[in-house]
């Protein structure tokens, strides 16, 4: 039973929106685990989500940003930083006068350091729980919502958060409607004043381009030439692997459910 | 077997009487073969090759060159193990700390864990004359027994029921105060989805330092020695893998997998550590509502945790696809199910079909090509069901069962559905 729309307010989100990069090309695009954080706030009843970004704007990002609005909005508020400047402080102030019920971000940016910290640091700062890796908003009731998080190997688990919250996105989330170019063209980015502080380690670091990580070399360490080639040449073997002849079907089936309960792979 | 060594006048006999039969075979026994090489008068090596091996059994002259004859010189009582053999390192007075936080999935190190540790351990004895001590930090129950073998020299296991599940607030808390009791140099954590990504960074934030992510290579560097005077210089990946950072190493880092290599040639005193004061109770804002039930068959082969697979020896497909559902596993097959049409190509676990990553893996009628024991490779526990105990499959199974699969099954079933019932009628 969902309650009428009308009787509760809406539900406030924010949804923090960066520039991303095409992995081939390079070019500014949106960024995909925030767009699947849009995607998840207009999947939510009665929401009332406000777009926000803290950025430097010219031609590249202008259009990146765009593709957000031609998710459905009419506008984008945005925080104008310039190039290298740390976003934090000016987030964390707009966060705190909007006072938003829900935050929603990507795990980590497609560019710049990329280190996933600032919906860690945004929660330090204004005290919040923070919940990463989603896949599901289930419900939001009574200042409570229920959270699909994304784990690895293809599980989900159940949590509850009291809000406000900030959540951040997985790519395991539904993926994100295309952008429609007329509300794209239509939008407006609205630009907000805010605090500007520059990022001064950023400046300090050498960057350049990822090089290939080596390959690990399967080290050998043994002390005659035999045990060398016995290494090289064996074959995958577990070794002491215990082993059951001679037993009844159920004496074999016991065995293997103790392995697997001591494993946790049984629910 | 007694260790006293006893003379036999026979023996000593017939080794100095080149001429009987059986001198040779008994110059080996009694260790005195190695006599085919001595130092000559002029200082030169002289070798008798003859005086090399022994008499086989069916008189032909054997040599073995494995260097097992003169091991065994000291009997099978006193074979040392590869671990006992390994030197112990103990750090009585460490200079400083360098704190871990293994991920522990499935309760034991993973290799992420171990290549972590290796890294620790660099950072812990890069000056010898003041050596660190890697300290793990362990959260709830573990079945891990390598601690020693893996470098932790000091080991805090934080047992606690708000420390169970998804519980980043309360571990965040405990970690806080191992901050406070020990305050390491250095905080070390796996940049990884299971947990480690996310609780390294709450503890950044907490602590208010900025850390390094994706570190994959540390290096000395006396440069580096600035305002925090750690004197490393780490890599890290940034903007989605596609940066390198090269950055003086922060105190806390969060290190991707194969950072540096895991500690293999010493062992460590994993000493046990308990907290000086409680911890603080904390009101938690997250609720674990627990792990939500996957359709197995939804899951990805390459990822799926728990695969029931078949091969040729399955007859009862029927009884096959129902285990697999009772168990709540991914299923899999080999190579001949499903050139024969009774499971789809996606289904094929090997080197030509899926390279799984599975934690238990049961193998149920499958041989094991050796095609099939590459794909199964990471996998960690093999479970094989089998007619034929000379196979490769039992080879490399954890535990393997000799019987008819369809009955081994059918009895799993009716097991783990009992137990079901009983856990319910109990509820």
């Amino acid at each position: 039973m969902r309650p009428e729309p009308s009787k509760t307010a809406p539900l406030e989100i924010t949804v923090l929106v960066s520039v991303g990069r095409h992995p081939l090309t390079g070019r500014g695009r949106r960024a995909d685990q925030d767009a699947r954080g849009v995607e998840l706030a207009r999947a939510l009843p009665a929401p009332e989500v406000r777009l926000l970004h803290a950025g430097a704007l010219d031609g590249g990002s202008e259009a990146a940003l765009r593709g957000y609005l031609g998710m459905g909005f009419d506008a984008l508020t945005l925080l104008e930083q310039p190039e290298g400047a740390d976003v934090l402080p000016a987030l964390a102030d707009a966060l705190s006068e909007a006072s938003p019920q829900l935050v929603i971000t990507g795990e980590r940016a497609e560019q710049g350091e990329g280190s996933g910290l600032l919906p860690y640091l945004l929660a330090e700062w204004l005290g919040w729980p923070v919940v990463n890796g989603l896949a599901e908003v289930e419900d939001v009731q009574d200042g409570v919502a229920t959270l699909l998080q994304a784990l690895p190997r293809g599980q989900r688990r159940r949590l509850k958060v009291r809000l406000p919250a900030i959540v951040t996105v997985d790519g395991a989330a539904p993926a994100p409607r295309q952008s429609a170019y007329g509300p794209a063209r239509r939008g407006t980015l609205e630009a907000v004043p805010g605090p500007v502080s520059l990022d001064g380690d950023w400046e300090s670091w050498q960057v350049q381009p990822a090089r290939k990580r080596p390959k690990r070399l399967k080290i050998v360490k043994a002390a005659s030439a035999r045990d060398r080639f016995k290494a090289a040449a064996a074959k995958a073997e577990g070794g002491g692997g215990q082993v059951l002849t001679d037993v009844t079907p159920e004496q074999g089936a016991e065995a293997i459910l103790k392995l697997l309960k001591e494993e946790g792979v049984l629910r | 077997m007694s260790e006293i060594q006893r003379r036999d006048p026979r023996k000593e006999w017939i080794a100095r009487n080149r001429l009987h039969p059986q001198h040779l075979e008994v110059l080996a026994e009694l260790g005195q073969g190695a006599a085919s090489e001595w130092m000559g008068p002029s200082g030169l090596v002289r070798k008798n090759p003859h005086a090399v091996g022994f008499t086989g059994p069916h008189g032909i002259k054997r040599i073995d060159r494995s260097g097992v004859q003169q091991g065994a010189g000291g009997g099978v009582g006193s074979a040392t193990t590869g671990a006992e053999r390994k030197p112990l390192v103990e750090i009585d007075e460490p200079a400083f700390l360098v704190a871990v936080v293994p991920d522990m999935t499935g309760g034991r190190l993973s290799g992420h864990d171990r290549d972590l540790l290796g890294l620790a351990r660099q950072l812990a004895d890069a000056d010898p004359r003041a050596p660190g001590a890697v300290l793990a930090v362990v959260f709830g129950a573990h079945k891990e027994e390598g601690f020693a073998d893996a470098g932790i020299d000091r080991l805090v296991q934080l047992e606690a029921p708000e420390l169970e599940g998804y519980a980043p607030e309360a571990r965040l808390g405990a970690l806080v105060a191992v901050e406070e009791a020990w305050a390491p140099r250095h905080w070390l954590v796996p940049d990884s989805k299971l947990g480690g990504a996310d609780l390294g960074r709450r503890l950044a934030a907490r602590l208010g330092e900025r850390p390094a992510t994706g570190v994959w290579q540390l290096e000395a560097d006396a440069e580096a020695r600035g305002e925090d005077g750690s004197g490393w210089r780490c890599t890290a990946r940034g903007a989605a893998g596609t940066l390198d950072i090269q950055r003086p190493l922060p105190r806390v880092a969060l290190a991707l997998a194969e950072c540096a290599e895991p500690v293999s040639e010493t062992r460590h005193a994993a000493e046990r550590l308990t907290l000086p004061q409680a911890l603080p109770a904390q009101l938690s804002r997250i609720e674990d509502l627990g792990q939500v039930a996957v359709d197995p068959a939804g899951v990805a082969l390459s990822e799926a945790e728990f695969i029931l697979s078949a091969g040729n020896g399955v007859r009862d497909w029927d009884g096959f696809h129902r285990a697999a559902r009772v168990l709540g596993a991914t299923e899999g097959a080999s190579r001949v199910a499903v050139d024969d049409g009774f499971m789809p190509r996606d289904r094929q676990v090997g080197a030509t079909g899926t390279w799984v990553t599975a934690r238990v893996y049961v193998a149920v009628g499958i041989s094991g090509a050796i095609q099939h024991l590459q794909g199964i490779q990471p996998c960690e526990k093999v479970v094989a069901i089998n007619m034929d105990p000379g196979c490769d499959m039992i080879k490399r199974a954890d535990l393997a069962v000799i019987g008819d699969s369809a009955q081994v099954l059918e009895a799993l079933v009716a097991l783990v559905e009992r137990q079901r019932e009983e856990k319910r009628h109990a509820a």
